[in-house]
């Protein structure tokens, strides 16, 4: 098992030239303002006139190690980074023939070359960014804990390319452990082999194939007979889809979370029945084409808003709901450590969207990118609620992007009116408004939410 | 005999990229290096420090016993190949050893060329080619009050400074009428040379050597035009060549070096070659050369490498870019690509000989050719992408003449990010 490693991400369109980072680097680095310092830079693109990134990449097969003639440079497996052991350079710049980012450059001022070294793992140049344009991407550390755990699912899952809910199932399974039983009503998750082909199972724990309506009624069931038998140790799971979460699988679901059932139940949310050949859900957005809502002289796509299903689930009282984004699986990972603790005491419910090429309109390459331009928008909230300490954002975006950066990426919105996108918005805006009334402040420790809420 | 699967020849940057490549494609095929070389590997552009005793010989190492363990590799040193049969797949070395190989990667670089000048031969002279060389000039650097050097290159210019920093005496005699042709036009080689000159080192370019000879403990070195000049010391610096000699009836076929096609392939079945001794496509004509440079190694090294495993990620060599990264006197000077226009092509410079500043940027069709800088920060791999992609400079034409650094950075990002 290799190592994965940390890294820092540059997002052009929230990036103002203001060049704090590069100010933040010197200063860390050299203990100056003199920008020669700075092992960071930012440039302006003469054609879109957009802001463009010089950074040493910490490259996995780095060229400037390679033309290295003195061995000052390595590659440093552990750790990621590319060090430069000053004691070793001989200043022959040949390291910078091999860097084709302008990651390892000159400085005059020191006369020795210098590169980022990604400041024992906080960078300034980050910490200094008040537009969330440079990211510290923590996601290989993940992978370092868990890439060595088991992986429950089968090889060979038959899911549409570019599909991440393969992502979900796969790394949901494999925190939770063996030591659990899995339900996959009908949906995608089946569809693409979960549950097996020609006799053989897909998975390597008990798996069953639920009807869409009685998913959880029939966790719950499982769960009472284990805990007779003395194994109230086994965890219940559900991956379902939004068709049997929001819709068919409402009224179960609804029941177990008032009963307090104990299960981690997850849906991944790609908005519609897209396995059967997308068909509309209530979970659907506004505006959607699907084969059920579609484009024409007289309907545009769908004309209801979605049910927020996750809001819907914190009204039951759950022990742990949580919306989560492939894009931030920093933040899944939180929030399924939560939500399987939760789940030993009573519901634990995880909202995932996921995106979906073939039903959604989109190239499979574009699937992370399009969770991430949800996020930015604020189409796609990232929030968290228990019970003691109430809602609670875990990704804010205080300054999102318009909707119709995210709207125009998917093919299923392409039809839209200037109407459409406008009302998009403003119910985009409005589900905001209303999350944030459900906010805990941090003044109001020690209050519930219900007086909170009361409050608001 | 020996067997292996993969055989190497030679130890430097060809040689390493070459097992680098072949170990990701391949981790468990037997695999031998064999150098001539007594040490560990190492690279002879850093030799010119161990002269100057900025790098300690037992610091320059590229890599180390376990480096080769841990690679399954098993490295043999102080064996030079003396004859190859390509039909028997079997390469012979001066150990009296012979291995039979199903892959050979012929890396065995340059050494240094030794010109035909009258009484040279019964002359002691310095090289400046391997770690051996490199320590014994260093130790006679210490011992001598005067020095001249032949040719005005990149080693001699380095062991001039050398020699003109430790206190010497130096004289820097070269045939050509500026200091190094290859990389720079006259007006940056007149600032480089101004340099040279400002330090007391006696640059004596356009002139020819005669002859030379032993004169008591010293040296003697008389030129064409009569004059002759006494030294301790004599380093001759006039070029390296590709070390091709064990060749002859191999099958493997030469020209100036070993020729090779885009894969580095040879004429031989099962035979590759990369780096200094290697004559591949030329980026600029329609030709083969011998582009003797690290980053040439690097890169025909990593693309022999894929070859040979059979690893079909790897991308033709898309042929050799002279580049110079330079060093002297706390000055920069770096080139890539052409100095010199071809016929069609413009030139863009920015010159200022007081304050030791130029830059001359070579376009044709939009498309950057070369570009040179002293005194001046330039990413040269930026600029070398460039070249090599083709990329359209139109659109961003007089931003690039103005700042190729920040241009260059932003054309780069917006391909990657």
């Amino acid at each position: 098992m290799g190592f994965a490693h940390n890294t820092i991400a540059f997002r052009p369109e929230k990036c103002d030239g203001c060049g704090d980072c590069m100010t933040a680097c010197a200063q860390a680095k050299a203990g100056s303002d003199d920008l020669a310092h700075s092992r960071i830079t930012i440039t302006t693109n003469a054609i879109t006139d957009s802001f463009e990134l010089a950074l040493c990449r910490q490259c996995g097969d780095p060229k400037c190690v390679m033309n290295c003639p003195s061995g000052a440079l390595t590659k440093d497996e552990e750790s990621g980074l590319v060090p430069w052991d000053a004691d070793k350079c001989v200043d022959c710049l040949l390291c910078t023939v091999g860097c084709a980012y302008g990651g390892i450059t000159f400085n005059s001022q020191t006369a020795h070359v210098q590169k980022c070294d990604m400041c024992d793992g906080a960078p300034a140049c980050v910490k200094a960014c008040s537009h969330g344009a440079l990211e510290h991407r923590t996601v290989g550390d993940i992978y370092n804990r868990v890439g060595d755990w088991e992986d429950m699912f089968v090889k060979g899952l038959s899911g549409c390319q570019g599909c991440n809910s393969e992502l979900l199932m796969r790394h949901t399974m494999r925190r939770v452990g063996a030591n659990s039983v899995l339900a996959t009503p009908p949906g995608c998750i089946p569809g693409m082999g979960s549950v097996g082909y020609n006799g053989m199972v897909g998975c390597k724990v008990p798996v069953f194939h639920p009807l869409l309506t009685n998913t959880a009624s029939m966790l719950a069931g499982i769960k009472r007979q284990y805990k007779r038998v003395g194994r109230d140790d086994i965890m219940m799971v559900a991956l379902a889809g939004d068709g049997g979460t929001t819709d068919v699988g409402f009224q179960s679901l609804s029941g177990a979370a008032e009963r307090g059932d104990k299960m981690l139940f997850i849906c991944a949310d790609n908005e519609g029945y897209m396995n059967t050949g997308m068909q509309r859900s209530s979970s659907t957005s506004y505006g959607s084409w699907t084969t059920t809502t579609p484009v024409g002289p007289a309907l545009h796509g769908k004309s209801q808003d979605a049910k927020n299903m996750p809001v819907i689930m914190m009204m039951h009282n759950c022990e742990y709901v949580a919306t989560a984004s492939l894009a931030y699986i920093e933040d899944y990972y939180e929030k399924l450590d939560k939500a399987i603790d939760a789940a030993k005491r009573g519901m634990a419910y995880l909202h995932v969207y996921a995106p979906c090429p073939s039903g959604w309109r989109f190239g499979s390459g574009d699937t992370i990118e399009i969770c991430r331009m949800g996020v930015d928008t604020n189409f796609v909230t990232l929030w968290e609620y228990e019970r003691d300490t109430g809602l609670r954002f875990t990704r804010p975006v205080d300054d999102p992007l318009p909707v119709v950066e995210y709207l125009k990426l998917n093919g299923k919105y392409r039809h839209l009116s200037e109407e459409q996108i406008a009302h998009i918005q403003a119910k985009t805006i409005e589900r905001v408004d209303e999350l944030r009334r459900f906010e805990i402040k941090q003044e109001n420790d020690g209050e519930s939410h219900h007086e909170s809420r009361a409050s608001a | 005999m020996n067997k292996t699967h993969y055989l190497i020849v030679g130890s430097s940057h060809a040689a390493l990229e070459g097992l680098t490549a072949i170990r990701l494609h391949d981790p468990d095929g037997a695999l031998t290096l064999v150098t001539r070389d007594g040490h560990l590997p190492y690279s002879p552009t850093v030799l010119p420090y161990v002269v100057s005793g900025k790098s300690k010989p037992g610091r320059i190492l590229l890599r180390d016993e376990a480096y080769f363990e841990d690679n399954k590799a098993q490295f043999v040193t102080g064996a030079a190949l003396v004859a190859l049969d390509s039909k028997k797949a079997q390469a012979t070395f001066d150990n009296g050893e012979t291995w039979a190989y199903e892959k050979l990667l012929l890396a065995t670089g340059a050494r240094p060329a030794i010109p035909p000048i009258s009484g040279l031969s019964e002359t002691p002279f310095h090289v400046l080619r391997t770690l051996d060389d490199a320590i014994g000039l260093r130790r006679a650097i210490g011992e001598a009050k005067t020095a001249i050097v032949l040719g005005a290159g990149l080693v001699g210019m380095h062991g001039a400074e050398n020699l003109a920093k430790a206190g010497v005496s130096v004289s820097v005699i070269e045939m050509y009428d500026q200091v190094l042709p290859a990389y720079f036009d006259a007006a940056a080689a007149e600032m480089i040379e101004s340099a040279f000159t400002e330090n007391g080192v006696r640059m004596m370019l356009g002139c020819t050597v005669a002859s030379t000879e032993k004169d008591g403990d010293q040296i003697r070195v008389t030129l064409k035009d009569g004059e002759s000049l006494k030294a301790d010391l004599l380093l001759v610096a006039t070029g390296v060549q590709p070390v091709i000699d064990f060749l002859g009836g191999s099958g493997v076929e030469t020209d100036r070096g070993i020729l090779v096609d885009d894969t580095m392939a040879t004429s031989a079945p099962n035979v590759w070659a990369a780096g200094d001794v290697a004559q591949a496509r030329d980026f600029y004509r329609d030709d083969k050369s011998v582009v003797g440079i690290l980053p040439n190694a690097v890169e025909q090294g990593r693309i022999a490498g894929m070859a040979m495993a059979g690893d079909e990620a790897l991308k033709p060599f898309p042929g050799g870019v002279p580049i110079n990264t330079y060093n002297f006197y706390g000055r920069q000077a770096i080139s890539v690509g052409l100095s010199q226009p071809p016929e069609g092509a413009e030139v863009a410079c920015d010159i200022d000989p007081a304050n030791g500043h130029f830059r001359k940027i070579v376009l044709k069709d939009s498309r950057l050719l070369g570009i040179s800088t002293v005194n001046e920060p330039m990413d040269a791999g930026i600029m070398w992408q460039l070249i090599l992609r083709r990329t359209d400079l139109g659109p961003v034409r007089e931003a690039f003449l103005a700042n190729p650094l920040e241009t260059g950075r932003a054309l780069m990002s917006s391909t990657w990010r």
